[in-house]
């Protein structure tokens, strides 16, 4: 059962990213893309991964993806003319794609993870998860809020308006 | 294991193909970002992978790594996207070639 759910898990993402690549408006790449992301999210629950699977919703799916369609639509860089086609050209792969992820989501609480020959499958809880983290990649974990404080400041400082006079000059 | 870990690594291989096709072959900034985020996902299903065949945590840990890697690299390339965008009204990559040789 988790085998089946793990291949068609791997088939929606891997046509959501299909898609997501040769889609020429950037506002429907990103919806495509948030697609994939829920299909990994989905994967790595099944490989014993609940606690990255839940931060892979909400960091990526959740923030950098609406950072990235704040961007466009600050910057107006998708076109906003309908698209070309029947309704269901435009709305039949996200329906698709949706619905199955929904499926699978609705699947996946009765799944039993064990392996072919009986072993139940690797799980790493969030608690085991956390101990690690904070125990043995303390160190780890102290460079990567330096490194966020970094970005946070770069971004800050590409920014900001004032970079405008030396281009003007 | 629920599958082979070579199912799993052409999953993998297969998505970050298309991130780098996505980046070489798009000439729109936003566009490449996205290209780059398929292929930091495909590193991601690659360690989680490798954290449940071995059945290690240190997999898991490393995604967590690497999200606070792409939150970073999205932030600043993002912010530099805007500031391109103020400066030349345009985000096609060939239009900044200054540099040429």
């Amino acid at each position: 059962m988790a085998t089946i759910l793990f291949y068609i898990l791997s088939a929606v993402a891997l046509i959501a990213t299909g898609l997501c690549v040769t889609c020429k408006n950037a506002v429907h790449a990103v919806v495509y893309l948030v697609h994939a992301f829920f299909a990994l999210a989905l994967i790595f629950y099944l490989l014993g991964a609940p606690m990255v699977a839940a931060l892979e919703v909400i960091i990526y799916a959740g923030a950098i993806m609406v950072l990235f369609l704040f961007i466009i639509m600050m910057l107006e860089l998708a076109p906003n003319e309908p698209g070309k086609g029947p309704g269901w050209q435009r709305w039949g792969p996200v329906l698709l794609l949706s619905f199955s992820l929904l499926v699978c989501t609705l699947l996946l609480i009765g799944v039993e993870t064990t392996t072919a020959d009986g072993v139940p499958a690797y799980y790493a809880s969030p608690r085991e998860f956390g101990y690690a983290l904070f125990k043995e990649y303390a160190l780890a974990i102290e460079v990567v809020s330096f490194q966020l404080l970094f970005a946070a400041v770069g971004a800050f400082y590409i920014g900001k308006k004032d970079c405008r006079k030396e281009d003007k000059a | 294991m629920i599958v082979p870990l070579s199912h799993l690594l052409i999953v993998a291989g297969l998505m970050f193909f298309m991130g780098m096709a996505c980046v070489l072959a798009r000439r729109n900034l936003i566009m490449i970002l996205i290209g780059v985020e398929v292929m930091i996902n495909a590193v991601g299903l690659t360690l989680v992978g490798a954290s449940a065949y071995w059945r290690q945590l240190d997999g898991q840990l490393a995604v967590l790594l690497l999200m606070a890697l792409t939150s970073a690299e999205v932030s600043i390339s993002l912010a530099m996207v805007v500031h391109l965008q103020r400066r030349k009204r345009t985000i096609v990559a060939d239009h900044y070639d200054e540099m040429k040789g």
